[in-house]
């Protein structure tokens, strides 16, 4: 019998940690299959976050390091600036690129590095318990917004992904959803094309926002929260290419 | 060439492959030269937009094996614990140098010591250590550079050069001198791409029962070896001394003119000056405490590494202070008098009582 279809290879065959219906592991699915597919396996050095995301390198099999809460930009920028032949990757969850790390993200693409940063977009932080993050949308309810993300005293969702593709710096900035197959393909090929750009030595970062469903601190079954990120979600979300 | 150029080139000659840092004054002279001569030698040079992204560079380029350093002064090496305490974590190699200014807060722009505890103590979080050098002289900042780079690769940690305004500013005759050549041991776990081999993974977190417990005594046993190996002091007519005077930086320069002239007024001083802040001299004191010595530990700041003095000294002999702050620089003739003013008085009184000030 001939396999058709088979795991892989930098996508490690263990269980994960995290929740049933989370959105990490098609992430890190989507990204493994791209350094298989580009063959950059040998080259690769990827960037966990602090948050829920802090142990992929338990599934990715390349060489990773695990860094300060939202500085991954900045450790990335002294990966490549001494390593411009390897692929430098940041996975980044929203509390870390949207709130504690804003200052990083910008500069890096400010700077035009070259790297490719995978941006996780869940709307809460998960690791800690479910509290409001910058991108928790209006009236969402999380730990910290127990009434309801109200825009008086807390503001409104944040939009990274724009606030960077108008910097000249970021060559390409995409938004794109893990809400179901037709969406995961599309999340593949704007992944699969931020990793090319630096691969083919692309003169700036490029960018990649995923809206991944968190059923855990949605509190709701994962089928629902698939559907939220469509429906929800994708109002101060808009999916599409924002640059390049 | 002041001391702050002299130290990037020594960097440089010492084999830094990337320098990352911010604007501070009186360091600016580092981040000004590194600009310029590292992209000449086809290494990196990035101004960072904070020093926490400075120190998280640094993290980045130590974590593929290239010897990295940033330099600050005291405000912005506050930012940098964070990362310090990651690289300390990670066990990462890294220099950093503080070019001390006068504190808190703000400050301001005068030469201190204030920052010896943040220094020796760890300003970040967590129970770790690093290697602090604390030169008296531009020659000495010069060769403490290509020490550091070698310790923190030896011992894949962070190394601090304690600096002041006076060192970063001054300008001394100096020679460069080529690499020490210490047997390193190699960067195998250093992230290059899993090519052919094992995926490496630097990290810092360790949830597993038990598992951060047995990491910690690991580090602990690494910093046991260091206060066994790699103490550096220097001293001067110990042997004699009633009134041994300690001092580190560019306080134990003056310190040394002010017993130079006490010794040519008969009286029977000496100095320890420790070279490493940590590992501290303890033992070297320890052994000058034995027989009954006052000592007098003199500091730009108003009194931290007298507490290392004493814990060293351990009660076998009084300890006293005197300390100049917030930019304030002793003199030759304040220290001298300090040093004339317990060689009168009977040795019963300093058993009780610590003089502090002028």
């Amino acid at each position: 019998m001939k396999a058709i279809f088979t795991r892989t290879p930098t996508f490690k065959d263990c269980p994960t940690h995290y929740c049933p219906g989370c959105g990490h592991g098609i992430a890190h699915r989507l990204i493994a299959e791209t350094i298989d597919e580009l063959g950059i396996h040998g080259r690769t050095i990827g960037i966990a976050p602090v948050g829920c995301a802090v142990l992929a390198y338990n599934y990715l099999d390349v060489d990773m390091v695990e860094v300060a809460h939202g500085r991954a930009p900045a450790v990335a920028t002294g990966m490549k600036r001494t390593n411009p032949d390897k692929i430098i990757f940041s996975y980044q969850g929203d509390g870390d690129l949207a709130a504690i790390g804003t200052a990083e993200i910008i500069h890096a693409a400010h700077r035009a590095e070259q790297i490719t940063v995978i941006f996780i977009n869940n709307a809460v932080f998960g690791m800690t318990g479910g509290q409001m993050a910058p991108t928790t949308t209006v009236g969402q309810v999380t730990a910290t917004t127990q009434k309801g993300r109200n825009t008086k005293g807390e503001g409104y969702p944040l939009q990274v992904s724009e606030l960077l593709a108008v910097l000249p710096g970021a060559i390409y900035v995409e938004r794109c959803a893990l809400s179901g197959p037709a969406q995961i393909r599309k999340s593949k090929k704007a992944v699969k094309h931020a990793f090319e750009l630096q691969a083919n030595g692309a003169e700036g970062l490029s960018l990649v926002e995923l809206l991944s469903p968190c059923p855990t601190y949605w509190r709701m079954s994962p089928a629902k929260a698939m559907e939220w990120i469509e429906k929800e979600m994708t109002k101060p979300f808009p999916l599409g290419k924002l640059k390049g | 060439m002041c001391g702050n150029e002299a130290l990037a080139e020594s960097a440089i000659i010492a084999g830094c492959d990337a320098y990352f840092g911010y604007p501070i004054t009186p360091q600016n002279e580092v981040t000004a030269y590194m600009s310029r001569r590292m992209p000449e030698e086809g290494r990196v040079f990035v101004q960072s937009e904070s020093e926490l992204a400075a120190i998280n560079m640094v993290f980045g380029a130590s974590a593929t094996g290239k010897r990295a350093m940033t330099s600050s002064s005291s405000p912005g090496i506050s930012l940098m614990q964070e990362g310090i305490s990651y690289l300390a974590g990670a066990e990462l190699p890294a220099v950093v140098v503080n070019v001390m200014r006068g504190g808190p807060g703000l400050g301001n722009i005068a030469p201190s010591q204030g920052d010896y505890f943040q220094a020796t103590r760890g300003g970040g979080h967590g129970d770790y250590r690093t290697i602090v050098l604390g030169p008296s002289s531009v020659q000495e900042l010069v060769d403490c550079m290509p020490l550091a780079f070698d310790l923190a690769d030896q011992y894949r940690m962070p190394v601090v050069v304690l600096a002041d305004g006076i060192l970063g500013q001054m300008m001394e005759p100096i020679v460069f001198h080529e690499k020490l050549g210490r047997d390193l041991p190699s960067k195998d776990w250093a992230l290059t791409g899993a090519e052919g081999r094992e995926q490496n993974i630097v990290r810092s977190l360790w949830l597993g029962e038990g598992v951060l417990e047995k990491f910690n005594y690991k580090l602990q046993a690494k910093y046991k070896q260091i206060q066994k190996d790699e103490v550096l002091c220097e001293q001067f007519k110990i042997d004699d001394a009633e009134i041994v005077v300690v001092a580190y930086g560019i306080a134990a320069r003056i310190v040394r003119g002010a017993v130079d002239k006490a010794r040519e007024e008969g009286i029977k001083a000496g100095w320890i000056r420790p070279i490493t802040l940590w590992p501290f001299p303890a033992e070297q004191i320890s052994r000058a405490a034995e027989q009954f010595r006052i000592f007098l530990t003199v500091e730009m700041s108003l009194g931290q590494m007298v507490e290392d003095v004493k814990l060293a000294v351990a009660g076998k002999a009084p300890v006293l202070f005197y300390g100049r702050a917030g930019g304030g620089i002793p003199t030759v003739e304040e220290i001298l008098d300090k040093i004339k003013e317990l060689q009168i008085r009977p040795k019963t009184q300093y058993a009780i009582r610590d003089t502090q000030y002028k």
